[in-house]
């Protein structure tokens, strides 16, 4: 039994006093929720059929949680809480700004929606394999990437993300899959060690590893040490896990390989993780080490741009294909990090809100294409168009936003980004971002023209007798339509309404730029 | 001290990038797990060394009597290893599985999901 | 293993291991201990109850799955954060009362139910490895 300790007299100093309202724990509700519903969730694995409701009430609970949560950062700024009320920055802070509250909502969004997909699909040997429990526990780690305000808690959700995304990757366990596995886990724990590395360092260097205080530190100018180094052992960690070129090998290797729902779920939310991380270490943390090797990024950034695309140009499986896409993706993020102005804050934040959505979006178009034809190879696929018009639509309107064109919100993010490069004069930057455009828009125009307008696969004849594709059962077409339908109709209204978007990517830019106000929320001024 | 340890760490890093450089599946899972080891060490070693003084206050006092050891990098390295022990057991399991339905646990013949043999995508239908 | 010395001990063995690591789970707040520590110990009676008897006997005296306790100390062990809202204190702070009974005073707080989520989640996940290990022996 614990006895009482010697009466610890004063203590309103090393404790926080401010009373919280119920609001102020919104904060913590992105992180708290998912892991109950996992927790739940492991508790009744032996009982199927009520999984994937509860999962789709959890999804639709975070989502609300993060829609508050984002609506309160709006209206008041940043907004921190500190586990334990010990004072910052000896208890470990969760800290939101707009650019982290805006990621958290769209990812949480995804979740939903990919919640009423699985719905559907799940069968019950993955349940009983506990597929649901770790969607939850990812979200959790998500969330907590998106929130934390603390280097080694960041280090642990990423931890946390990582182990349940093994965990989802590998269910199945097919030939290619373990292959997939093999590269997902070897190289994405190699990143997150050289993350841990970096943690290290900054903690000896520094001696905290909050991020505010960490700021402060690297802003004082006092620190003595090698920043530089520590700035770009970070970038490259990140870069690893975000999958910018060189080392974007491991994602077209395993997003395959997976069932539909994980590998859209993972190319809508684990590389903009990574991005998000670089935003928030790379560019607030160490912004003055940044500018040192800004070139470099700048020409990672075009590397990942061309080499993503030309990789998608030459796969035959619609899912690889999609994979080099996201890495296209990345890369035109990335460009955005070289340059670090707001204009170019504020595309990378409106880019992967839209990539979030359309990654997503396009790798469950993948399921569906793979239920309807039971093939994801272009040779195989075909007559689409004439099934089902009302999903041909759906996926131009995807490959119009993949490529960056009007009226989606493809086209915001792109064109933000461009003028940022222009601002600055980076010519050949966005060039770069213009050829992967165009590139981007034959691949996924390929896909579309080879899957939906042709008649039928290769080798049938096209034109008048239609290839006949598989009849879907109606909740696996319901499911499809919904969450299908909530992604294509999001890209298009931020295509044609995009100032909200915008107006709020742009704070989150700058919140990201000059983060007094961050700093003020963690240490409530009194620093 | 802190130059053994920081050659200490030095000998690790080495030893790890040359198992992960290797091709095989075991060579690389050891790499990984020394690797780990190898950064749970450079945070002790960051988190300053001190004389064995375990952090504990006195029953008396409200404040440590004199230098004691920095107790947080040892609570980081404590849930670093948690960590890394759990990943390593679900790499050897992986590796174990892999090796049992692939036949191989050579790099370059596991082409499963990125066939060698994959012709060019068509040009026009 | 199977002498019939340690099948006989077992039983008694394993139940004074359990006692013991709710011992251990009490005493952790401010004594060495705590509920990592008495979870190992509770998972490790289990080993050896079913190194003994075998795997089912171990699996009915749980009546639960080993998963199931892990998901169940996962969710008290958050659930033991909750409390702070109605004190109106950040996330995962500590908070005490201490009820009298009789003349014995009660040390309770958030803090043991956190630990007591720990244990949990330690005896279902080790529990959970150990039995499918003994499993594999047994075939």
């Amino acid at each position: 039994m614990a006895s009482k300790g010697p009466e610890i007299t004063d203590v309103t100093g090393i404790l926080v006093n401010a009373d919280l309202q119920l609001a102020d724990f919104l904060i913590v509700a992105p992180v708290v929720i998912p892991i109950l519903f996992s927790a739940l969730l492991l508790m009744l694995r032996t009982r199927p059929a009520t999984q994937g409701r509860i999962a789709i009430i959890g999804m639709a609970l975070l989502a609300l949680a993060c829609f508050g949560l984002l609506q309160r950062v709006l209206d008041t700024g940043p907004v921190t809480m500190t586990m334990g009320r010990w004072v910052p920055p000896f208890g470990i802070s969760f800290s939101v700004d707009i650019a982290g509250a805006l990621l958290a909502f769209t990812s949480s969004v995804i979740a939903f929606v990919g919640s009423i997909y699985a719905n559907s699909t799940a069968s019950k040997l993955e349940m009983r394999y506990g597929f649901y429990p770790f969607f939850m526990a990812m979200m959790a780690g998500v969330s907590g990437a998106f929130l934390t305000g603390d280097l080694f808690n960041l280090y642990v959700w990423f931890e946390v993300l990582l182990i349940s995304s093994f965990g989802m990757i590998v269910l199945g366990s097919e030939k290619n899959q373990l292959d997939g596995t093999m590269k997902y886990a070897f190289l994405n724990l190699v990143a997150t060690t050289m993350f841990l590395m970096a943690t290290g360092y900054t903690y000896g260097l520094t001696g905290t590893l909050n991020m505010a205080d960490i700021w402060t530190k690297v802003n004082s100018g006092l620190l003595e040490g090698p920043v530089t180094t520590i700035a770009v052992l970070f970038f490259l960690a990140f870069a690893m896990k975000a999958a910018a070129f060189p080392m974007n090998f491991w994602l077209p290797a395993s997003y395959h390989t997976p069932k539909f729902l994980v590998s859209a779920v993972f190319a809508g939310l684990l590389t903009k993780v990574g991005v998000y991380a670089l935003l928030r270490v790379t560019l607030m943390l160490f912004a003055d080490q940044r500018d040192l090797f800004a070139e470099i990024i700048a020409w990672i950034a075009a590397l990942t741009m061309i080499a993503g695309v030309l990789g998608a140009l030459a796969q035959n499986d619609i899912r690889r294909i999609f994979g080099y896409l996201v890495i296209s993706g990345i890369g035109t993020m990335l460009a955005g990090l070289a340059i670090g102005s707001v204009t170019a804050i504020t595309g990378i934040l409106v880019y992967a809100v839209h990539s979030m959505i359309v990654m997503t979006a396009l790798y469950l178009a993948a399921g569906v294409v793979g239920r309807m034809m039971n093939s994801n190879d272009l040779r195989q696929v075909g007559g689409i168009y004439a099934a089902s018009p009302m999903f041909a639509a759906g996926f131009l309107i995807l490959a119009l936003s993949v490529s960056g064109l009007p009226p989606t919100s493809g086209f915001w993010g792109k064109f933000i980004l461009v003028k940022a490069t222009v601002e600055l004069g980076a010519w050949w930057l966005t060039a770069a971002i213009l050829i992967s455009g165009l590139l981007t828009s034959i691949a996924i125009f390929r896909v579309w023209i080879f899957t939906f307008w042709r008649g039928g696969p290769s080798g049938t004849r096209d034109g008048a007798e239609a290839w006949k594709v598989e009849p879907l059962n109606q909740e696996y077409q319901l499911a499809a339509f919904i969450s299908l339908g909530v992604l294509v109709l999001a890209t298009f209204a931020l295509g044609v309404f995009p100032e909200v978007l915008i107006g709020t990517a742009a704070d989150g830019a700058k919140g990201l730029l000059y983060p007094t106000g961050y700093i003020e929320s963690v240490f409530g001024g009194t620093q | 001290m802190e130059i053994a340890l920081a050659l200490l760490v030095g000998c690790f890093f080495t030893v790890s990038i040359y198992l992960l450089l290797s091709k095989y599946v075991i060579r690389i899972l050891l790499g990984v797990a020394i690797l780990g080891n190898a950064v749970n060490l450079l945070i002790f070693t960051a988190g300053r060394l001190t004389k064995e003084i375990p952090p504990i206050i006195p029953e008396a006092l409200q404040v440590p009597d004199g230098i004691i050891a920095n107790p947080l990098p040892q609570a980081l390295i404590l849930t670093a290893i948690v960590i890394s022990f759990s990943f390593f057991a679900f790499l050897l399991v992986l590796g174990y599985r892999a090796f049992q339905d692939l036949n191989t646990d050579d790099t370059d013949s596991m082409r499963f999901a990125e066939p060698v043999d994959e012709p060019n995508p068509p040009l026009g239908y | 293993m199977n002498t019939i010395i340690f099948r006989t001990f077992a039983p008694y063995l394993t139940a004074l291991m359990v006692l013991f690591s709710v011992f251990i789970l009490l005493r952790g707040h401010n004594d060495p201990g705590g509920g990592f520590i008495g979870g190992l110990l509770a998972a490790s009676a289990f080993a050896i109850y079913g190194i003994a008897n075998g795997v089912t006997p171990v699996r009915r005296a749980i009546y639960f799955h080993p998963i199931s306790l892990a998901g169940f100390g996962l969710f008290i062990a958050t659930l033991a954060g909750l409390p702070s809202i109605l004190a109106q204190v950040p996330f995962l702070t500590g908070l005490w009362v201490y009820p009298k009974i009789g003349s014995v005073e009660l040390a309770l707080s958030t803090t043991l139910i956190f630990d007591i989520g720990v244990y949990f989640v330690v005896v279902g996940t080790i529990t959970s490895i150990a039995l499918a290990l003994e499993e594999r022996l047994e075939d």
